[in-house]
């Protein structure tokens, strides 16, 4: 880590240097994916016509033909059409292959491997490299899902894998199911890094009349409420282990930290600093938390032990300070957001608070959370700030090292609370692009866009670790 | 041309002044004949008459009564104007719901005589105690200036000092108050931001309160951020209503 830092400071001797905006190599980049990204991005930074340059890495072709009932239950049916739209949907959101569009498959498909016919799949129309195929039974209380993920193309030694889940015969269950397999397809095809299907996205949602803390599943499905403290709830961040969920809320002392336990299903308790407490984030051991408190004077960022104890100062600025994220990586940095020198601009600092360096040149700049590969932040930036410079909020990725930024949305609307997917491949954000604040879903390199939830106005998305 | 209109115009000057003379003539001869009136007859020897009046008590209060008294001598016909016709001699008790001078006319074979009197009403009693009884929570509401702020900052700001300086001196009079500074922000910030921001407003005001000799434990302070906006228009009168420092009374 000091090296890295070390190396840092050498290339970036000014604090405030501005982003430059010409190519150049990052030869330090190893995710295929964000690599791609930038090269693609960097010598157009704010102009969002995607070139072709480093494009040219094939996505596998895969083509998903339905999976086929195999057994007689009326239940089938329902299942079924569970299983086939999320397994579709997690492969299809993935990013990592290419569906092949059903519009191509022959009339008969396979449910099992005696039905494959290999020349109708791996020549044209479908032409597909990759199938993922199998069959749903219900059957004795209970649904079985049988799946295959073959390699058309290699005839002789087709099968990638086999799998077979059994569960009880429920919608959750069932999705649960496809979420499983596709996963599993998703970690082979992926270059080995674990499918997102199982992750969690907590987030604010005031539909219920106030804003309280709600779950739901990377999907959208199954969205839930977990506090019920009628006041105002706000940053949900989720623990590493997936246990608990520390958030801020205003209650009758004033704005605190309270801790929601996920196994238990309530408030634990957790002490109060005095003060307005805010954005509290977990390091990626889960044995400290940054908070942003106002206990002694300004609004400055605080570091404790995750159960509350320890509370020490690592900011000393005229502030305010807020909204602290640790490197998810090492553990070793804290990004957070300081408008001490006016318009809020984003920092990082080591985690024992020296080393303060500004990331952001210009703006406003809020909201970083780091990604699960230490190497980027994601944040929320205007970046064209003041009069005449109508500015939209829009959610960037800035390499750390090099300070190069890359503009993600466009499309209208502020966008704001950037959040990474475990796999480093997907962001999720607040937007107001559909006329009022909800969440939406994207890939790292902004496509893929799609919305996650509709009812209320919902904000301030934060993903699972895994 | 001219010399023929001056000699028209005189022609008629001349005219009129025929005809004024004419009247003239007439009138005073019908003068004359109403200028011999036969010598008027003795005056009677009817005294002249007298009259007064008094009202007491000479203040009332709304609602109140107060006793009105007149006397008169020599008189025939006795009035006083809102009442009528009254007794020669007499008082009555009067309520007007408003201060009323009372005129009294005497006429007699003699002449004629007024008097007159002045009956002040003032408020009742309950309406003169109620400010005393105003709650110093009304007063407060009333009297308390919220302070704004500029975009993104939290120092105040020059022209907001009148307001400061009204709420120290009001706050000052009333020590036993306690209250809430709330920070407000518009919604354009983003929300963790704004929550810290409005910390920052809320803690300027009661530093400025403090530093001017209010005691820190009166002041609660609490951020809302733009969470309680006052105003949700996407307009510059609009982000100034909620860039502010807001007061609550405390019960």
């Amino acid at each position: 880590m000091q090296d890295t830092h070390r190396d840092r400071q050498r290339k970036v001797p000014q604090p405030l240097q501005s982003v430059p905006t010409g190519a150049s190599p990052l030869g330090r980049l190893s995710s295929l994916l964000l690599l791609i990204l930038l090269l693609a991005s960097a010598s157009f930074a704010q102009d969002w016509v995607r070139t072709g340059s480093g494009l040219g890495v094939d996505k596998v072709r895969l083509a998903v033909p339905d999976f086929k009932p195999s057994s007689a239950d009326p239940l089938n049916t329902a299942l079924l059409k569970t299983f086939n739209d999320t397994f579709w949907n997690d492969l299809d959101n993935s990013g990592v292959v290419e569906l092949v569009s059903k519009s191509f498959y022959p009339l008969q498909v396979p449910g099992l491997p005696a039905e494959v016919t290999f020349g109708v799949w791996n020549s044209p129309p479908p032409n597909a490299a990759m199938m993922a195929f199998g069959n749903l039974a219900v059957a004795a209380g209970k649904v079985t899902v049988q799946g295959w993920l073959y390699d058309v193309k290699n005839t002789a030694s087709p099968q990638v894998l086999g799998k077979q889940y059994s569960d009880v015969p429920t919608d959750d269950a069932t999705r649960l199911i496809a979420h499983k397999f596709a996963d599993e397809i998703i970690y082979r095809l992926g270059g080995g890094i674990a499918g997102i299907s199982e992750s969690k996205i907590f987030f604010v949602s005031d539909r219920g009349g106030h804003k309280e803390i709600w779950g739901m599943d990377y999907d959208g499905s199954n969205q839930r409420q977990l506090t019920h403290e009628g006041s105002i709830a706000l940053s949900p961040r989720i623990s590493p282990d997936g246990s608990r969920v520390a958030f801020s809320a205003l209650t009758k002392t004033g704005w605190d930290i309270l801790m929601y336990s996920m196994d238990l299903n309530r408030l634990v308790s957790f002490p109060r600093f005095g003060g307005t407490n805010l954005s509290p984030a977990w390091s990626p051991d889960g044995a400290k938390l940054a908070v942003s408190s106002s206990r002694g004077g300004n609004s400055q960022i605080y570091v404790c032990d995750a159960n509350g104890a320890n509370l020490h100062r690592m900011t000393s600025g005229k502030g305010p300070d807020v909204s602290p994220a640790w490197n998810r990586k090492t553990g070793a940095q804290i990004a957070f957001v300081s408008g001490s020198t006016g318009l809020p601009q984003v920092y990082t600092m080591e985690a024992d608070g020296t080393n303060l360096l500004r990331m952001t040149d210009q703006g406003y700049a809020v909201s970083p959370n780091w990604s699960p590969n230490g190497q980027f932040l994601t944040l929320a930036w205007i970046r064209k700030y003041g009069p005449g410079e109508p500015g939209s909020s829009d959610i960037y990725l800035m390499d750390i090292a090099s300070k190069q930024w890359v503009q993600l949305t466009h499309d209208g609307g502020r966008n704001d609370f950037p959040s990474w997917s475990p796999d480093g491949r997907h962001i999720v954000f607040q937007s107001s692009r559909s006329g009022k604040e909800e969440i939406w879903e994207m890939l790292a390199d902004g496509t893929k866009l799609h919305q996650l939830t509709f009812t209320g106005r919902n904000s301030q998305p934060n993903w699972s670790w895994k | 041309m001219n010399r023929k209109n001056i000699s028209r115009k005189q022609q008629t000057w001349n005219a009129l002044a025929t005809v004024v003379a004419l009247t003239a003539v007439l009138m005073l001869g019908a003068c004359a004949k109403k200028a011999a009136p036969p010598p008027p007859p003795p005056p009677p020897a009817s005294p002249s008459p007298t009259a007064a009046i008094s009202v007491s008590p000479d203040t009332i209060q709304k609602g109140q009564s107060s006793t009105l008294t007149w006397q008169t001598t020599n008189a025939t016909d006795v009035s006083i104007d809102g009442i009528g016709a009254v007794q020669p001699n007499g008082s009555q008790q009067v309520s007007p719901a408003d201060s009323t001078t009372y005129h009294l006319t005497a006429k007699g074979a003699g002449g004629t005589q007024d008097a007159t009197t002045r009956l002040t009403v003032t408020p009742p009693p309950v309406v003169q105690a109620a400010p005393p009884s105003t709650s110093e929570e009304d007063l407060f509401g009333q009297t308390i200036k919220d302070v704004y702020f500029d975009y993104d900052k939290s120092d105040l700001r020059g022209d907001q000092s009148a307001s400061i300086q009204s709420d120290m001196l009001f706050l000052n009079q009333h020590p036993g108050i306690n209250f809430t500074v709330e920070g407000h922000c518009d919604n354009r910030g983003s929300t963790e931001y704004n929550l810290a921001l409005g910390d920052q407003r809320a803690s300027s005001v009661k530093n400025a309160l403090v530093t001017a000799g209010i005691s820190a434990s009166r002041i609660k302070t609490i951020s809302y951020g733009k969470e309680k906006p006052f105003c949700m228009e996407d307009n510059e009168a609009c982000w100034q209503q909620n860039r502010r420092g807001h007061f609550v009374y405390q019960k």
